[in-house]
């Protein structure tokens, strides 16, 4: 890529916003996944007692729900992120790509 | 090439059955076996229909986009699959159910930690790597650096995972085929690395996509089943479920809760780190990502496999609990131990649940999976040596076809090396070598990668001491720390007080990549930091990228 186009690329307000809305984005919700996995393990680590608590009948502990919990958040961070790319980034990817090829 | 498949496949096909025949008898504990004709049936049916793959895909295998990356044109929901494949190994389906069965809770706790790197690696890594990359990760860990230093060091951080990744999943192999078949551990390894040589050196990535694929579903198809099973006979009550667990316990109601697995937070967090971020630096799971056409469909792939993963081990929790529930204590017990040991929890509740010929299912869906997982590595590693090695330092004129001839050679060696590690690492802890594989990932490969993406200061001499202090120093504070140091050596008291240091080493490896890049002022590093704006616009819009339809 050549000086000229990265130029004309950088100032683009597609492109701006497409690095904006997904750079924010991508750290938001890696966050969030970092956040509830480390509290999860922290609690572990820290507070093991809690996870002696029941919730229900008289053998299914906290940690159940909790654990399949955090595996379906994962889940649907990803889906949320798939479905947020699909459907504006692609349209900014592609106008960025109509601007300058 | 047709006339070499035809003969391999009689001959692989000729060769098995008399020998798992004969050594049906060559159980431990004396104990005599009957022969498992329901488990030789599928397995040669399994090896029978991979083989075809190879030879199909063989046929279509002609350039070096063909051999490193399927010619570019799986899609997002294959290579999802492919990628749940590539990622529940032997370590997942048997070590996670295993683990499950023996401790309870703690065992679900390392199947999320096997999780969470999947979501991250979607919002950070796997767009950018589609629209940088070419075949390896070392072509984006380079793209704007000096190439040979770094694609030495990304080809070694890359070529130590696979190697010690590979020794875990041929011990595993090893270990099932002796317990199924009762063939004999060596000529087990033997076996496997025989077949995987022929499906990587004749398939490349195609056969080797397709074997992943048709595993996951199988592995997929076959953990519902047990799950639904195992409800069935538990009423469809969690309650009951877990209440007849812990009765066959002796009433310990410990395997409920977290029984002190990550009790020490160094120990836990370090461990998390690992699996977190080990994930995003396994370089035939980075691989994936330049089989598809382009950033579209490998977030896709993330997604879906992220689903696939997940769903295998809300499963493989409900399995292992199904085994304390309805294994113990039963004819699969010798002594107060599991015939084959804890990691066979998942195959004994498959026979419990469905027979016979479920059993036979099972088991030749496990030899599957590390077939499979088997191939993926030996495929990444070679492509470290001829991508990144070969064509990008050695050869810098390398012609494809070169190229590719180098590929099909470094598998064979590669294929080798595995039988024979296979062979002294007998009988090391599988669990352990994982996790050595994933804390490398995560302290040499991963901060490169990531950095070398998101950081316009980064400079070539930042990543290479970087990358090499991570690398080093993971090695060096595992050969230290109680496993290696106390339990492997013993030395006595172990120097390095933590099991998994991944905590220190990735930390290691991000700060020394800060401050060697920011204290560099040659004219090298002008360049590497110029560089950035333009591998920056590529990566977030694929304009300049590799296509699928190139060639």
């Amino acid at each position: 890529m050549d000086q000229e186009k990265i130029e004309k690329i950088k100032n683009l307000p597609e492109y701006q916003q497409l690095v904006k809305e997904r750079t924010s984005l991508a750290w938001i919700l890696s966050g969030a996944m970092l956040v509830v996995y480390y509290g999860f393990i922290l609690l572990l680590a820290f507070n093991p007692e809690f996870f002696t608590t029941i919730v229900s009948g008289e053998h299914i502990s906290i940690g159940f729900p909790l654990g399949v919990a955090i595996i379906v958040f994962a889940f649907l961070l990803t889906g949320y992120y798939v479905k947020k790319a699909n459907a504006d980034f692609d349209e900014l990817t592609a106008k960025i790509k109509k601007e300058v090829e | 090439m047709a006339q070499v498949f035809k003969y391999l496949g009689a001959f692989i096909a000729l060769a098995l059955l008399p020998v798992a025949a004969m050594a049906a008898g060559a159980i431990e504990g004396g104990e005599k076996q009957p022969i498992n004709w329901p488990a030789i049936t599928m397995f040669v049916i399994f090896v029978g229909g991979t083989l075809y793959i190879t030879y199909w895909a063989a046929q279509r295998t002609k350039s070096a986009k063909d051999f490193y990356a399927a010619g570019g044109g799986i899609t997002g929901f294959q290579n999802g699959l492919a990628l749940a494949g590539d990622y529940m190994s032997a370590a997942s389906f048997l070590g996670i159910t295993g683990m499950v069965y023996l401790k309870g809770y703690d065992g679900l706790i390392f199947a999320i930690g096997f999780l969470v790197g999947w979501p991250i690696m979607l919002f950070l890594m796997s767009e950018r790597l589609r629209n940088l990359g070419k075949f390896t990760f070392a072509d984006v860990a380079a793209y704007r650096f000096k190439q040979t230093p770094i694609r030495v060091l990304a080809a070694f951080g890359g070529i130590a995972v696979v190697i010690l990744y590979l020794i875990a999943q041929m011990v595993g192999a090893g270990k099932l085929i002796e317990l199924l078949f009762g063939l004999d551990f060596n000529y087990a390894v033997l076996l496997v690395g025989a077949l995987i040589i022929a499906y990587v050196t004749f398939g490349g990535m195609l056969a080797t996509t397709w074997v992943q694929i048709i595993k996951a579903v199988l592995l997929l198809a076959g953990a519902t089943f047990i799950a639904i099973m195992v409800m069935y006979y538990m009423d469809f009550s969690f309650e009951t479920l877990f209440k007849t667990a812990v009765e066959n316990r002796n009433g310990d109601m410990n395997i409920l809760f977290s029984g002190g697995f990550v009790s020490d937070p160094v120990n836990a967090i370090s461990l998390g780190i690992a699996l977190m971020f080990g994930t995003a630096g396994l370089p035939h799971i980075l691989m994936r990502f330049f089989t598809v056409p382009d950033a579209k469909e490998a977030r896709k792939s993330v997604f879906f496999a992220t689903g696939f993963i997940g769903y295998f081990y809300i499963l493989a929790f409900i399995i292992g609990f199904g085994a304390v529930a309805l294994v113990v204590g039963s004819e699969y017990f010798a002594g107060d131990k599991l015939v084959g040991g804890n990691n066979m929890a998942a195959i004994h509740l498959s026979h419990v649940v469905g027979g016979d010929f479920f059993l036979g299912f099972i088991s030749a869906v496990a030899f599957a999976t590390i077939l499979a997982v088997v191939s993926g590595l030996t495929l990444a590693g070679a492509s470290a040596l001829s991508h990144d090695i070969y064509a990008n330092v050695i050869n810098k004129n390398a012609t494809e076809a070169q190229e590719t001839k180098v590929a099909r050679i470094s598998t064979l060696v590669i294929g080798a090396l595995a039988i024979l590690f296979g062979i002294g690492f007998k009988d090391q802890n599988i669990a352990f070598v994982v996790a050595l594989a994933f804390t490398i990932a995560a302290s040499a490969n991963f901060p490169v990668l990531i950095m070398s993406m998101f950081w316009s200061g980064m400079t070539t001499r930042g990543a290479v001491i970087g990358g090499w202090l991570g690398l080093i120093s993971a090695v060096v504070m595992v050969v230290l720390g109680p496993v290696v140091w106390t339990q492997i050596l013993q030395m006595g008291e172990a120097v390095v007080p933590y099991k998994f240091p991944a905590l220190f080493t990735v930390a290691i490896a991000f700060v020394s990549i800060w401050f060697f890049s920011i204290t560099d002022k040659s004219a090298r590093a002008k360049e590497d930091k110029e560089g950035f704006e333009a591998q920056f616009i590529r990566s977030q819009t694929g304009i300049g990228a590799e296509s699928a339809s190139e060639h």
